[in-house]
């Protein structure tokens, strides 16, 4: 039993680590489908956003020039889908298809021309990447105080800074959705823009101030992908994850606290599908981890389809606004 | 849409001809930063996607690829319906061939297992759009999210069969058991050797056929048939085609079904053509690349196959650069793909207003003198 309980914390543990990325990235997509901007291209800022950090990280050797640049090329993106799909009218999901692509496509290319490493960069040395952070009294902790001290050490200590920074992305994106004036605008504006326009109130800026704040969490989330949990960029090496932020978010009904907690069930499922290979339960059989794999995007689906509680996106979700004259 | 005051012309072939010149124009200015001469690389796609021997046949048959997947995206988008599952759908109309080609090779004569084969691709294709469609239509879920979705879950459903109870004993890769002798489509290149003409080796085989035979049914649905009608009206406007006494409802989910269908057949050139055996990831990408070829083509059949023609061109072509340039591969093709989404997708009438001012003043320049 203890052994399982080792087990279930080291899962926990690893919860946390897998659910980082989705964690930004469902902020990021929290924010700009609540101004009502459709954003599936999470996935393609984050891979871009990865890319950049480990080759400029690799360059100048600081991982923190690394993340800005990253930061920046993110913020581009979300620029191309802004220019794209606010300006001109575009369609959001095709605009946002359109930087996925694009993404897989350039991050290849310009890695060979780079390093001509077949799509990767050069592996990072520990100083050019976000370390973990192993938290004080750690040994202390374990010995002396019972149950919490284990907790302490397994699930708590030795996360790297940006696990931390997802969390409080939450907070801070709550704050702004809900305490600030600029949050209430940005609600205002996926929900009936003509009221915020008759306001006297630029709807078109206050998007581009959303998917710009979606541009910089998708940076961090490919930050924390190439230069904090691996060592270099990989070619495709978002693999999905942001969809599943996307399915996330939705999960969490458009809500910063109860997307964080779909980021961390959609996490714990692929840390346990990591874990449960062949191994058998009573009653059930074997647990397939390959399925298990698929259990946030049929869990997202049902959730969708109102089998449990009904959801409602953004009002004024994916319609280009046109100022009347 | 944006309803348009230009010509018909223009709307139809100048406006997709300049937004595939901006995608280019912006991939040639990648090529020439990654320090490589973008009209070598120009030359050496086209070469190998039409000059050399055999690579004609490649061009066509990634073309039969795009031919179905970009049938399901534009049969989906005259409904105003976005089917991005087309991945998903292809993926699973594999399934339904190997399903039928596994179980029933041997028993029955071996034509009858091959149009079995076909229709289950376009079954399990079918019935992957179908339930998007149903939850859109009776449930109002979002079907862009819910085909994403389902792309993901086609995907582990076929690595959990194919890697499990599917899987070929004594073998490492996730694959069947290769169909009994006989179970696949004709190449084209042995057509016509043992009608004496040598064409070169490639994979293209009579699905290509079955292709143009789609497209040709598509156009008759979609122009010619109540149902294409009514398929219409319920993208133009789902509340006019209520009051019509159409159901909305009913629509959707025959539209994704038949759009479904049409991405699952996308397998049988892949399974049926060449490899004879399901494998993993066959997919790769063509179902989302579609989705280029229908905004292309312009949702129209005849659109769809000059479309499918220019991607399996540049799928052919892509591949020429994996051996003649260190710096550029296939990869290159991913992006120009990316930035034809772009450029005539999104930014379809970013040149409006200017071709507007363009057309229009001449049109009235043009006026007096005709009086």
């Amino acid at each position: 039993m203890t052994d399982f309980w080792f087990q279930f914390l080291l899962a926990l543990d690893s919860t946390l680590r897998v659910a980082t990325p989705l964690i930004f990235c469902a902020m990021a997509g929290i924010f700009s489908e609540r101004s009502g901007i459709i954003d599936i291209s999470l996935e393609g800022k984050m891979l871009m956003a990865a890319f950049v950090a480990a080759a400029t990280a690799y360059a100048t050797g600081s991982a923190w020039i690394g993340a800005i640049a990253a930061i920046i090329v993110s913020i581009i993106a979300s620029l191309i889908h802004g220019f794209a799909c606010i300006i001109h009218r575009g369609n959001q999901v095709i605009s946002g298809l359109a930087i996925n692509i694009l993404a897989s496509g350039l991050t290849v290319i310009i890695g060979i021309a780079l390093f001509r490493q077949g799509g990767q960069t050069p592996t990072l040395p520990r100083t050019s990447r976000f370390n973990s952070l192993e938290l004080p009294f750690v040994d202390f902790m374990e010995q002396n105080v019972p149950i919490f001290g284990i907790i302490y050490k397994e699930l708590l200590s030795d996360h790297n800074i940006l696990v931390w920074a997802a969390l409080a992305s939450v907070g801070v994106t709550f704050y702004i959705l809900f305490k600030t004036t600029f949050g209430l605008r940005l609600r205002a504006v996926g929900e009936k823009p003509e009221a915020i326009d008759s306001a006297g109130i630029s709807v078109t800026r206050m998007r581009f101030q959303a998917i710009i704040i979606a541009g910089i969490l998708c940076g961090l989330a490919g930050v924390y992908l190439s230069t904090a949990t691996g060592a270099g960029f990989v070619k495709e090496m978002t693999a999905g994850k942001g969809y599943i932020a996307l399915a996330a978010m939705i999960f969490g009904k458009w809500k910063p606290v109860p997307a964080l907690f779909a980021c961390l069930l959609f996490g714990f499922l692929e840390a346990v599908a990591a874990r449960v290979q062949g191994v058998e339960i009573m009653l059930i059989g074997e647990i397939s981890s390959d399925l298990l794999i698929a259990l946030p995007y049929l869990l997202t689906v049902i959730l969708l389809a109102g089998f449990i509680g009904g959801v409602t996106p953004p009002r004024a979700i994916g319609q280009p606004y046109i100022k009347e004259r | 849409m944006q309803a348009s005051r230009l010509p018909r012309y223009v709307d139809i072939c100048v406006i997709p001809i300049l937004n595939l010149l901006t995608a280019l124009f912006v991939a040639g200015i990648i090529i020439a930063i990654i320090g490589e001469n973008p009209f070598t690389a120009l030359s050496v796609m086209l070469k190998g996607a039409f000059v050399y021997k055999g690579g004609l046949g490649y061009t066509l048959f990634y073309t039969t690829n795009f031919i179905f997947t970009g049938l399901a995206v534009a049969v989906a988008f005259h409904a105003m319906l976005f089917n991005i599952g087309g991945e998903g759908q292809a993926a699973m109309g594999g399934l339904g061939i190997g399903l039928v080609a596994l179980s029933l090779g041997g028993i029955l004569p071996v034509l009858v297992v091959i149009a079995l084969a076909i229709l289950g691709s376009a079954l399990f294709g079918a019935i992957w759009g179908f339930i998007p469609g149903y939850l859109q239509a009776k449930r109002g879920s979002h079907i862009v999210i819910t085909t994403i979705m389902f792309n993901f879950i086609a995907s582990a459903i076929m690595v959990w069969l194919l890697a499990g109870m599917l899987m070929a004993p004594n073998q490492m890769s996730p694959e069947t058991i290769s169909f009994q002798n006989g179970v696949m489509l004709w190449q084209f290149h042995d057509i016509l050797n043992r009608l004496g003409f040598d064409i070169g080796r490639s994979p293209l085989n009579l699905s290509f056929v079955l292709a143009l035979i789609c497209c040709f049914l598509v156009w008759l649905l979609i122009w010619r048939t109540h149902l294409g009608y009514r398929i219409r009206a319920t993208g133009f406007s789902p509340k006019a085609s209520t009051y019509a006494g159409y159901q909305p409802e009913t629509i959707i989910i025959i539209t994704m079904a038949i759009s479904g269908a049409l991405a699952g057949m996308m397998a049988v050139n892949e399974i049926l053509g060449v490899q004879h055996r399901v494998i993993l990831n066959f997919t790769s990408g063509y179902g989302f690349t579609g989705i280029a070829v229908a905004l292309m083509g312009r949702n129209h059949p005849l659109g769809i196959i000059f479309a499918s023609l220019l991607f399996g061109a540049l799928f052919q072509g892509g591949a020429e650069l994996d051996f003649e340039f260190q710096t550029i591969t296939r990869d290159m093709v991913v992006m120009i793909q990316g930035l034809i989404i772009l450029f005539s997708g999104a930014l379809a009438y970013m040149f409006n207003p200017m071709l507007e001012k363009l057309f229009l003043n001449e049109e009235r320049l043009k006026e007096p003198n005709n009086d």
